[in-house]
């Protein structure tokens, strides 16, 4: 009916405009408590001296660009996935590689180390998530025991086991992120929100809750209550794609990188961006972050091929490290933060320290 | 000024040309570099402008890589290694061109002379690159050089010309008149147009070797897997609206508080810090010995000072470490109260368990800690004891959620702190080893044997060996000298 048809938009343009206003609220809101500046309360703290970090590891074997990787609890072994289709298990401290998987699809822009060290997860273009036995039994194909757990409608982006081997939280480019049972590919909760394909997540370090950060194209990052798969939070202060987010080791906050050329820190109890880390010179996206142990570290890489290491705290940068040859598109610490390692289109992996 | 280009170079008619150009949006690095080019080409304040003599020919409006490199170091106080790499970018992205064969895909910082790439040929005004202008300029290459094409574009040319045979007539004539029209230039604007061209073309169509700059990935325009856009309904918007007012309605820490936390916090862990403090004997990445992680493997007898301190940084880093867990575990048997951790634990098991073990995990745990009478009866409060019971009729992975956070609670603000104050702890970090640093080895040449360790991912009976733990300091490989 044409009234109904005019109805359904005025209230569709009215609600558009109540969620602005609302939005308008809330920033006004969450002005109101801010006080001071991240770098006027960090003037007293001692300035970072020079920064010596070379690669110590470099590790060659994919084909094609990497596009993830992930560190093992023991500290030195790394699963890595790449363009061809290929995952690879590396002892990184030896270089050796240790187990190789050929998925069925191009781009597996995921992968994960199960908690135990005795699996690994991986998806991309396929749209699930699949979890692999590791096996050192020369008989068994690793492929042979794989098993098929998440399955979204568009690219697996991110996936990340929980606290144990029995749970995968996924991301997607359909919009979603997703809590899956490993044994039996069951849903458990689905968390609907971004307005675009969410690119990343990251667990939270908490002691009691359960939640999550993602980001997206949509340039919000959101963070998510696991049990009720409720927003609980969100923030939109990014000028384009937020690419990578993480958790500062405490807990209380986050960064993200951004297509935007920027990294942000939101405070979670403030609720709200507290520190921008930024320079004129730097053009290119930044592709993927991560925090030191202490958290006074921030590395980022960019897709101008360098790695830029942040002092959180001042907001300077304090370091600018060159070697790869093409984008920067994955970067993790080390679960003791001796080193971290680097994966790029150049079709390497390294690691500094 | 730069040369302006003709008004249309390219046959804009003849089909699926040049059209709204790149979703700006989608790759905002290219308008940051053209802002970069752009104001590297003011007059004032701009890189220095030379002229380029070939034979009688003179082209204006020339940069040299090392005025460019300095243009950069000043503009954004970059060191050089930044500035150039920056330079680099600039040419691979096609903004800037050498104008004297061979065009290599660096920043030469000798005489060479660079001009900036007219507007008109900017990837973010002309991109993609349409099949049919690429047919025509390599038709064009083809006339002029009769017939030698280079390998990657005899085949590009050949491949096109059985695709888009049918119009094949189309684009030889286009190319001709082209050329034609071209003759009627000067020389110097001629020179200048091919480079113009040529560039475009190498960013667009890289020889093979050369990476495209342009490839993004799946999801970002490549074509691979379209960019979702969410359908923003009714229901959208509606949850927009319901999380904003929730956020409203949201207790907030002031900034300086929340801010002050941070430096606590990373001052307080800064020792423990690899990056930062460095780690003893030494970092295992850095001097090839591993012996720092044998001395702090998950469940080493003897943990160090640091590791131990680290207990007290807070009940969760506590209890994340599997020795400090132990010991905290011990300290509660003293104090009989062992049952409130082995109930969390059980708790932990429940949350992050299997789905198809929450019914056999649920009923253990109430027949363990919850069953009046039970062996390791805890002692929760009643109300929450009565909404658990309450709950266990219809089990699911949150259940003990309450009950847990309760005993947590009671363990951290009581349990916790008195461990801190006890004997058994302070006799612990009076025992913890200090490690001496291991000094760099003299002989860095010296090519040291990495040990490898076990994978976690062995089966039980091999995993029950003890990695071996590396030789440690200099003494080991350098005896054999």
């Amino acid at each position: 009916m044409a009234t109904d048809g005019l109805h359904e938009n005025e209230t569709l343009a009215s609600l558009k405009s109540e969620a602005e206003s609302l939005k308008g609220k809330l920033e006004e809101e969450r002005a109101k408590l801010h006080d001071v500046e991240l770098h006027q309360v960090a003037e007293r703290v001692e300035a970072l001296g020079q920064f010596v970090m070379k690669t110590r590891r470099t590790l060659k074997g994919h084909g094609n660009k990497v596009l993830c990787m992930d560190w093992c609890k023991d500290k030195r072994r790394i699963v890595s996935s790449s363009q061809d289709g290929k995952v690879i298990v590396w002892d990184s401290f030896t270089t050796n590689k240790e187990h190789a998987v050929t998925m069925p699809c191009t781009w597996v822009m995921a992968c994960a180390y199960a908690p135990s060290g005795c699996a690994i997860a991986c998806g991309g273009l396929d749209n699930k998530c699949s979890v692999y036995p590791l096996t050192f039994d020369k008989n068994e194909s690793m492929a042979a025991k794989k098993k098929s757990v998440a399955m979204h409608t568009n690219y697996l982006s991110a996936c990340s086991f929980t606290n144990s081997d029995m749970q995968i939280l996924t991301a997607s480019g359909d919009g979603t992120c997703a809590l899956w049972d490993v044994e039996s590919g069951q849903l458990l909760q689905s968390f609907h929100g971004h307005g675009a394909d969410v690119l990343c997540l990251d667990l939270a370090p908490s002691e009691t809750g359960n939640t999550f950060v993602s980001g997206g194209c949509d340039k919000k990052s959101m963070v998510w209550d696991m049990r009720s798969g409720q927003c609980v939070q969100a923030f939109e202060t990014h000028e384009s794609d937020v690419n990578s987010v993480r958790y500062y080791p405490s807990g209380d906050a986050f960064a993200s990188g951004s297509d935007d050329a920027t990294c942000r820190l939101y405070d979670l109890r403030a609720d709200r961006e507290v520190a921008i880390y930024s320079k004129e010179s730097i053009i290119f996206g930044a592709s993927s972050v991560d925090f030191s142990l202490s958290g006074r570290l921030l590395f980022a890489g960019y897709n101008d091929y360098t790695i830029n290491v942040w002092d959180v705290l001042k907001g300077a940068r304090v370091s600018i490290l060159f070697g790869h040859e093409n984008r920067v598109s994955t970067l993790r610490v080390s679960p003791d933060g001796t080193a971290f390692c680097s994966g790029s289109w150049d079709h390497t992996l390294r690691v500094w320290a | 000024m730069p040369i302006p280009p003709r008004a249309s170079p390219l046959a804009m008619a003849a089909g699926p040309a040049s059209h709204g150009g790149c979703p700006r949006a989608q790759m905002p690095h290219l308008s940051k570099m053209e802002r970069v080019v752009v104001s590297m080409q003011d007059p004032d304040q701009g890189v220095k402008m030379r002229s380029q003599r070939l034979l009688i020919t003179v082209i204006p409006h020339a940069v040299t890589g090392s005025d460019v490199v300095e243009w950069l170091i000043q503009k954004y106080c970059i060191s050089e290694e930044e500035a150039l790499h920056l330079g680099v970018l600039l040419v691979r992205h096609g903004y800037l061109y050498a104008l004297r064969e061979p065009r290599s895909p660096g920043l030469q910082l000798d005489e060479t002379l660079y001009r900036f790439q007219t507007p008109y040929f900017w990837t973010s005004t002309l991109w993609p690159a349409a099949e049919l202008d690429y047919a025509i300029y390599l038709a064009k290459k083809n006339i002029r050089k009769q017939g030698a094409l280079v390998d990657h574009e005899k085949e590009h040319y050949d491949q096109l010309h059985r695709k888009i045979n049918h119009t094949w007539d189309l684009v030889v004539m286009q190319a001709r008149e082209q050329l034609r029209a071209a003759k009627q230039r000067r020389k110097g604007d001629r020179l200048v147009i091919a480079c113009q061209e040529q560039t475009y073309w190498l960013v667009n169509r890289p020889p093979p070797g050369v990476p495209s700059v342009l490839e993004q990935g799946p999801g970002r325009g490549s074509g691979m897997a379209r960019r979702v856009q969410m359908t923003k309904n009714t229901d959208f918007y509606k949850q927009e609206i319901e999380c904003c007012t929730k956020a409203l309605g949201r207790i907030r820490v002031k900034s300086s508080v929340c801010l002050e936390a941070y430096l606590k916090f990373s001052s307080q862990h800064r020792p423990h810090d690899p990056i930062m403090s460095g780690c003893l004997p030494s970092n295992p990445w850095i001097t090839d010995d591993d012996t720092y992680w044998a001395m702090n493997a998950p469940n080493v007898a003897a943990p160090t000072k640091l590791r131990v301190e680290r207990w007290g940084f807070s009940f969760r880093e506590l209890l994340a470490d599997p020795v400090g867990r132990a010991n905290f575990m011990d300290f509660l048997r003293k104090e009989f109260s062992a049952e409130n951790l082995s109930f969390w634990e059980a708790c932990e098991e429940l949350r992050h368990g299997g789905q198809a073990q929450i019914p056999t995990l649920v009923d253990s745990v109430y027949q363990q800690f919850l069953a009046p009478g039970a062996a390791r009866w805890v002692n929760i409060d009643s109300q929450t004891m009565e909404r658990t019971l309450e709950g266990l009729r219809q089990p699911h992975r949150y259940v003990l959620e309450d009950a847990q956070l309760h005993i947590y609670m009671l363990m951290k603000k009581d349990s916790y702190p008195r461990f801190l104050k006890s004997d058994m702890y302070k006799g612990l970090l009076a025992e913890a080893m200090i490690l001496p640093e291991t000094k760099r080895r003299v002989f860095p040449f010296m090519w040291k044997p990495r040990h490898s360790s076990l994978s976690p991912a062995l089966p039980p009976a091999s995993a029950s060996v003890e990695p071996v733990a590396a030789a440690g300091g200099p003494g080991g490989a350098e005896g054999e000298a």
